[in-house]
């Protein structure tokens, strides 16, 4: 998952830093750092979608899914390998643990 | 509506009037009619004139009975008539008709208190031969611009910047601290301006040059009460009776009025109003978009049948905005973060395309009565504050910005973290404007490092702290919030950015009836509540007028102005100018912005991926502030014509 975490950090260094990432830390919040407004969310979204080819659903879309270069590894590796209708929100995961 | 500029020389030396020649050469856009200069020892006065009123008998600069007073004056006095007859009474003798006369005389009544007796819009210079003073003054609300700077001996003084720069030896520098203004509040503080040095005399004050002694003075400003006495049907029939009678004395001009029709609730409220005095069919314009996200032209319609206007559209599309950009910077004289004076540009032009150089507008109802969206924001995000975990409260949150189809999208988690508000917020003095201008403000990680480490140390929120009056901690939090737009926004962008500059481009005055000082001062004594009731805003508005308006636009949802932004500079459009002023080694050799973030903004445009504010904002921003620096900075041209002609030294692919 190393190759796909420096992935997503390259998409939201270039993304939403304009490729000025000196600071950025993957465990990061983007919401606590403003990095990315309203239509940050839905840019994410449409990249994660094109790029890994899941689904992301309504449920999905909670800062504990999206808000640092961690958390966004760690659910698209959920949303890869796991059963479709049990990878998603954290909530879900606990259940099947 | 003119141009003013001029000279003042504190030793009495000799005036060079070339220089002036050619400072009011250079804006002769908004004066092509006329134009004059007058010198003596120790002053220059200049003027263009766009004649309105007493087309034959206008010309300025003008002096009084015994020349011992003149003026040079850009705007309109529409009290003038009533001044005019008590000046008479009083034994003045008229040599002319026209509203600048109206202000000489009642400068040697009066003195420097002449201001608080007009009602209207002005930027005037008042030379007092006996006194050896010089004498100006700015409208209470900043509609009209002036501008001036130590030079020396020298105070240098004009309407546009331009102008100041076509002077010799005007250093023009690009001012870091404006800068960092411009991007958290979209407006410099005055007398800040983007150029070091260049002050702007700030709205509603008037400033002497005497022995060498520069003063600037306030001698009005918006003023809110603590309690609020006014009822409800006692304040709509004050409204209705102050709205119509500045509607009407806007009327007066020796020109043919048309008017400004947005479809919105305020243009349509004017352009009713004008209705009831002016005889024959009105002629209204408008503009509409081809993004049809943007455009209101079905509501235009509506407003049009029901209110029997002449009308006429200019539509306005990506490509237009770019072809344009460039000419409208030429006239903002500083970067702007949104697209939409582009627009207000084509509008003008298209006025003045139809043979009419004056308009009435909706302008100022928003600030005065509370109808902008950060109003409501505010209010949504205050009454959720005090109870941060009702779900109930927060629900509201999904009606603000109902057109913005990007941001209704978002779960409500998201959506709640962008509006939180905590309780210790609420003392926060700026709590209404802190989220808009922390969004702002983020558009900073776009400059270079060696500007950053320039600003370092520096707040402009503070600086903007340091501004407010004393008062403005004792007034309820809505009227805090329409003093920040009515006192900064509004004159700093909505009234100068996209409103003078780009009208007198194409040499068109606009009046503002909701900008009348008397009913400005009227709506502060509104209470708030009747302002924005629960969440309806301009309640008291929609009652006093709702029965001069098609239902439809009276019950629509409110739309504020927008225009297309950043997609307009690329995705095919492809202007020249875009490329090279982007261009890495451009962005370096001019050293504001970091040229591999620009490079990274610019390719996420190309890529059609760019579809948020913040990448809108940071784009118009950076290209207009390469504009600023090109055209006023790198490659100023001082020769500047008496005979104006469209400036059009890019070109567009």
């Amino acid at each position: 998952m190393a190759r796909t975490q420096a992935e997503l950090r390259r998409f939201i260094v270039d993304n939403f830093l304009y490729g000025r990432a000196c600071r950025l830390r993957d465990d990061d919040s983007f919401l606590e750092t403003g990095m990315i407004d309203s239509t940050g969310l839905l840019e994410l979204v449409n990249f994660l979608e094109k790029q890994y080819g899941i689904k992301v659903e309504e449920a999905d879309l909670v800062p504990e899914n999206l808000d640092s270069i961690v958390r966004l590894t760690q659910f698209l590796r959920r949303k890869l390998e796991q059963p479709k209708e049990l990878a998603g929100s954290p909530k879900l995961e606990r259940q099947t643990a | 509506m003119c141009a003013i500029a001029g000279i003042c020389n504190s030793k009495n030396g000799k005036v060079d009037t070339q220089a002036l020649e050619r400072m009011i050469g250079i804006v002769r856009h908004r004066g092509p009619d006329d134009w004059g200069i007058h010198s003596d020892n120790g002053i220059g006065l200049a003027n263009a004139r766009l004649s309105i009123i007493d087309l034959s008998g206008g010309h300025q600069p003008i002096h009084n009975e015994d020349r011992s007073v003149w003026i040079t004056f850009n705007g309109e006095i529409f009290n003038y008539v009533e001044l005019r007859k008590k000046l008479l009474s009083r034994g003045h003798v008229f040599a002319t008709h026209s509203d600048t006369e109206v202000i000489l005389h009642l400068y040697e009544e009066k003195g420097e208190d002449c201001v608080r007796d007009l009602n209207g819009q002005w930027a005037l210079a008042v030379w007092d031969a006996i006194e050896r003073k010089l004498f100006l003054s700015r409208d209470r609300l900043g509609v009209r611009p002036l501008f001036y700077t130590k030079a020396g001996e020298n105070l240098i003084f004009s309407s546009e910047i331009k102008s100041i720069f076509a002077h010799p030896n005007i250093p023009r520098e690009l001012d870091l601290a404006a800068l960092d203004q411009i991007f958290t509040f979209w407006f410099t503080l005055p007398p800040r301006t983007i150029f070091k040095g260049i002050c702007e005399l700030p709205p509603g004050h008037s400033l002497t040059f005497e022995g060498g002694q520069v003063k600037v003075r306030p001698y009005w400003r918006l003023d809110f009460p603590t309690d609020y006495a006014l009822s409800e049907n006692d304040g709509i029939e004050q409204l209705v009776a102050l709205l119509t009678d500045a509607t009407r004395i806007r009327l007066r001009s020796d020109v043919p009025v048309g008017a400004y029709l947005s479809g919105g609730l305020d243009s349509t409220i004017v352009t009713a109003l004008i209705n009831k005095f002016a005889g024959g069919r009105l002629r209204t314009f408008s503009i509409g978009f081809t993004p049809s996200d943007l455009d209101e032209s079905p509501y235009q319609k509506q407003a049009i049948d029901f209110l029997d206007t002449a009308h006429q559209q200019v539509s306005c599309g990506y490509p237009d905005v770019a072809h344009v950009f460039p000419n409208v910077i030429w006239h903002t004289e500083k970067p702007i973060l949104r697209a939409a004076p582009a627009p207000m540009y084509l509008l003008s032009k298209l006025v003045r395309d139809n043979g009419y150089k004056v308009v009435l507008t909706g302008e100022g109802a928003d600030e005065i009565l509370g109808g902008y969206d950060i109003f409501k924001e505010a209010k949504i995000r205050r009454f959720w504050a005090a109870q941060p975990h009702s779900t109930t409260r927060a629900t509201l949150l999904r009606r603000l910005y109902p057109y913005q189809s990007n941001l209704q999208k978002q779960p409500d988690a998201y959506l709640q973290r962008f509006f939180q508000a905590s309780p210790q917020d609420l003392s926060n003095p700026f709590f209404s404007h802190l989220p808009r201008w922390e969004l702002t403000s983020r558009l900073k990680m776009f400059f270079s490092d060696e500007v950053r480490s320039e600003l370092s140390g520096h707040d402009a929120v503070t600086e903007l702290y340091n501004q407010l009056p004393l008062d403005y901690f004792r007034w309820h939090s809505f009227c805090q919030a329409q003093y920040l737009e009515t006192m900064f926004l509004l004159p700093g962008y909505i009234l100068s950015s996209q409103g003078d500059r780009v009208a007198l481009a194409h040499a068109v005055e606009a009046r503002h009836p909701f900008l009348d000082y008397r009913l400005v001062e009227f709506a502060s004594q509104i209470p708030p509540h009747l302002k924005m009731k629960v969440l309806n805003e301009k309640y008291i508005l929609k009652r006093a007028f709702g029965h001069l308006l098609p239902a439809t636009i009276l019950q629509r949802p409110k739309q504020p102005y927008r225009a297309p932004d950043g997609r307009s500079f690329f995705a095919g459009f492809g202007a020249d100018y875009v490329r090279t002023l982007l261009a890495p080694e451009k962005i370096e050799a001019d050293g504001i912005f970091d040229s591999h973030a620009v490079s990274k903004l610019a390719e996420k445009f190309r890529a059609g991926h760019a579809i948020g504010v913040k990448d809108d904002m940071a784009i118009v921003g950076i290209l207009s502030t390469q504009l600023v620096i090109d055209q006023f900075i790198s490659s100023f041209q001082q020769g500047g014509s008496l005979w104006p002609e469209p400036k059009q030294s890019y070109a567009v692919s």
